[in-house]
């Protein structure tokens, strides 16, 4: 009887959804990624640009906001929906380029392929995803709907299969989930890898009649948006997700646990949330069965320690963001010292589909060990920055060469920065490594949960290490005295390095020494992973840190005490006056002879001449050591 | 920290050594000015109308005071305490545990400047150099005429105009020294301009027509 009732009142909802999509499909759409990084980027403008032309034209067209396809180097990005033509996406837009599309595109019917990114289904007359290396290796499970349908309109998402693992759930017992979902062998996206069947399983079998779930969204990571990008983009797969852990746990009560410095994504949920429950998807009697489930938001304060799950229980009850003494796990004694389940958003954003496809399929991309697809917010010096998914066990050369086009301005590759402040730089030679969890581990980085930074040869290994350590440093709660003590020391000798402080070799050992204690002595995985930054340049980078100690001498030429800026009179032209007009110091003068020259005790170093002086002059360098630079005046006399 | 009168009831005393500690670390407590104190008041206890007083409560009362006020005054934070039955220290510790709560005001044009791992790479920390020799402050503190206050978040989400600053909501790509030459000036000609406006309006306006008069007087 609840099996009948549970998928006719799913139909209803799908049918509604559908209609209203196909309605909407009769006329041209202009849809627009509006998420941070398109808004960051000018998407606003672009949203008011076209809006604006369209009622000026007295057009019969829509524009709809919704999220991040991922492309974020192409931002501010538009798809144009026209009945009759492919769908086609353009990116790089500006006001002028937006007029120019309604004109000649939604009036006349020429959809100016030449301004074309690619298009959305496969047609005769130009290219879609498939056709770029990037689409030959993407596979997207969990963001296949981002960017394509409205973040703040739950029918978009009905209408593609959404809701539909959910009333399918219902129909199910819960242990059938449970083992649906330990049979795909699906592992935590937060980072440790935990199977979350396991976790699951733990907490059903936990005594109690109060149980929550909840959503950690506490993405905390510089360099790292996946999570706000997913809540931005599509929040009611994640909501899913979150109904269907609950209903195979019992659970009495979800959250979700949102960084207060995500605001749009904050006012997403929320809507999503609101809408969920007027189309009876959470609430009493969720599609009319006798499961009855609700979601509420919580903001976090931004403390990187509460992405660790007993930290970020803490501080949902208004304590301090500081770890505890496991066990207790969270699966039996968490919220409120309820039994809790906590899992990433992207782990709750597998479920639905699993459930949809079934744990065969969803094992059938990846590798055995680590089935499923792998979420990176790839930036630094990598040509189209962005976010992507690709299966798991695809390489990293494959990922930053063909999903990533490689570096830009012809620099030669260095490292790449795996899992942010808890991972590791991994150098060249490890770039056939295999992207899974337990790769990454020996190769001494971690998945993390999911920053992938590319770094080239103007990047100083040192400077990164001491960039990381320095986040985890501030960001230590102080509990563990390892922790807080050990990192500001580490920290001070990675200081006194960068500043051509340091001449002894043995600090190197120190360091190490440090890294293993703090490694060793720390309760939770913010200390435990802490030190992982400068172990791993330590192992693959010494010549960088032996460089900076014997010789003084930064090799990348980036570490600010260890350079100076020196104009080279054989390039510069007497003519030109750019550089004495950028320093922000007045420290760069004209010589009597016409050429420029840089006063030292005047300079900061902030890199405005060298940014300045004209490519086809290119006389200010920096030099390190900066003795160097005496050298060089003597030559000159 | 607050002038005179509620340190009977104030639970929270700063001496001036530990208020000079606070302001070396960027968290020093400014000196309320006058009539903030009654705004607060009023704040604060319109806020706690609104929740249940326990302290699973106390982050979302602090984000809305710090919504409404732009940051947390120890005033308001005594009262909260005492509205939630806890120590204040407790309400204190957990304000300068987080990182979103700030304990002086905002200036009244907010400098962000992103360190994530994008812009630091590309030179997020000239940027945030070159803002201090500008404002003459250090990140974290606010200009002693309330003007600006400097700060360095983490991500904002835009890696792909590294290296980005947010100025009063407006995001600023690929900044450089000169940029933030460019930006602090804007500043300076639109305060220059309203003035001027003003003055022009009260005064020039008058002199102009005069002297426009005598011109067509001497042609005629």
């Amino acid at each position: 009887m609840g099996a009948v009732s549970t998928e006719r009142c799913y139909e209803k909802l799908k049918s509604k959804a559908t209609e209203k999509i196909e309605s909407l499909k009769q006329k041209p759409v202009v849809w627009i990624g509006t998420a941070t990084c398109g808004k960051a980027a000018g998407a606003v403008k672009i949203r008011e640009a076209f809006k604006e032309e369209i009622t000026g034209k007295g057009l019969d067209a829509r524009v709809i906001e919704v999220g991040c396809m991922g492309y974020c180097y192409a931002e501010p990005l538009a798809i144009i929906s026209k009945p009759g033509f492919p769908t086609l996406c353009y990116g790089h837009l500006d006001e002028g380029l937006v007029k120019r599309l309604v004109e000649d595109f939604l009036v006349n019917d020429d959809p100016c392929f030449e301004f074309a990114m690619v298009a959305l289904e496969s047609n005769d007359f130009f290219p879609t995803f498939t056709d770029f290396p990037r689409g030959v290796y993407e596979q997207k499970i969990i963001l296949e709907h981002c960017g394509f349908i409205d973040p703040e309109d739950i029918d978009h998402y009905i209408d593609r299969e959404g809701y539909a693992a959910l009333a399918k759930v219902l129909t199910m017992k819960p242990e059938e989930v449970l083992a649906e979902i330990k049979a795909s062998n699906l592992r935590g996206r937060g980072g440790a890898g935990f199977p979350a069947g396991t976790k699951w399983e733990a907490c059903k079998k936990a005594k109690g009649s109060v149980k929550y779930v909840i959503c950690n969204a506490d993405e905390g990571d510089p360099g790292a948006f996946m999570d706000r990008s997913i809540l931005e983009s599509n929040p009611h797969q994640v909501i899913e997700g979150l109904v269907i852990c609950a209903y195979a746990v019992g659970a009495t009560g979800g959250y979700f646990y949102i960084r207060s410095e995500y605001p749009q994504a904050i006012r997403r949920v929320k809507t999503a949330l609101q809408q969920a429950r007027e189309k009876g998807l959470l609430g009493n009697s969720i599609l009319g069965s006798s499961f009855d489930f609700d979601i509420e938001v919580f903001q976090g304060s931004g403390a990187f320690v509460c992405g660790e799950g007993t930290a970020l229980v803490n501080s949902m009850e208004g304590k301090m963001g500081i770890p505890e003494h496991r066990p207790p796990r969270l699966s039996t004694s968490g919220f409120r010292g309820k039994p809790t389940v906590l899992n990433n958003v992207k782990t709750f954003c597998y479920v639905p589909v699993i459930m949809r496809k079934g744990a065969d399929w969803f094992k059938s991309t990846g590798t055995p060990s680590s089935p499923g697809t792998a979420v990176f917010a790839l930036v630094g010096k990598v040509a189209n920055a962005g976010l992507v998914e690709v299966p798991m066990g695809t390489t990293l050369r494959q990922l930053i060469y063909d999903v990533g086009e490689g570096i830009p301005g012809e620099k030669k590759f260095k490292a790449v920065q795996i899992g942010g402040p808890s991972g590791g730089c991994l150098p060249k030679s490890a770039l056939d490594v295999p992207i899974d969890f337990d790769s990454l581990q020996e190769a001494g980085a971690m998945m993390g949960s999911g920053g992938l930074v590319v770094l080239d040869e103007d990047d100083c290994m040192v400077g990164i290490a001491r960039y990381f350590l320095e986040f985890t440093q501030k960001e230590s709660c102080g509990k563990c005295t390892f922790c807080r003590l050990g990192t500001k020391h580490m920290l001070e000798i990675l200081n006194d390095i960068t500043k051509g402080q340091e001449n002894e070799l043995a600090s190197l050992n120190i360091l190490w020494e440090l890294a293993e204690d703090i490694k060793a002595g720390s309760l939770c995985n913010l200390g435990k992973t802490a030190p992982n930054p400068v172990l791993t340049t330590l192992r693959y980078f010494r010549d960088e840190y032996e460089a900076h100690i014997k010789e003084g001498c930064c090799p990348a030429l980036t570490c600010k005490h260890l350079i100076t800026y020196f104009i080279a009179p054989e390039k510069c032209s007497k003519l030109c006056n750019v550089c004495v007009g950028s320093c922000p110091t007045e420290a760069i003068y004209t010589r009597e002879d016409g050429l420029k020259a840089i006063g030292q005790e005047k300079c900061v170093k902030c890199n405005n001449c060298l940014k300045a002086c004209p490519p086809q002059y290119n006389a200010v360098v920096k030099l390190s050591p900066p003795e160097l630079l005496k050298e060089k005046e003597s030559e000159l006399k | 920290m607050l002038k005179g009168k509620s340190s009977k009831s104030a639970l929270i005393q700063i001496t001036p050594k530990q208020n000079r500690n606070l302001f070396l670390k960027g968290m020093f407590l400014m000196e309320l000015l006058e009539g903030e104190r009654e705004i607060i008041v009023e704040h604060v206890d319109a806020i706690l109308k609104n929740y249940r007083n326990d302290r699973e409560n106390l982050i979302p009362i602090l984000q809305e005071v710090q919504g409404r006020l732009g940051y947390l005054p120890g005033l308001a934070m005594e009262k909260i305490a005492k509205a939630i039955n806890i120590p204040a220290v407790d309400v204190f510790g957990l304000a300068t545990f987080y990182n979103q709560f700030r304990l002086n005001p905002p200036g009244k044009h907010q400098i962000k400047v992103c360190m994530g791992t994008a812009c630091y790479m590309v030179g997020g920390q000239i940027a945030l150099d070159s803002f201090e020799r500008r404002l003459n402050i250090k990140e974290g503190e606010t200009t002693c005429d309330r003007n600006f206050s400097l700060e360095r978040v983490a991500c904002v989400g835009c890696c792909s105009i590294a290296p980005v600053v947010v100025v009063d909501d407006i995001i600023e790509g690929k900044v450089t020294p000169t940029r933030v030459d460019g930006i602090m000036l804007s500043f300076e000609t639109d305060s220059q301009k309203k003035k001027n406006e003003k003055e022009k309006c009260e005064e020039e306006g008058n002199q102009l027509w005069v002297q426009f008069l005598q011109k067509d007087a001497m042609k005629n």
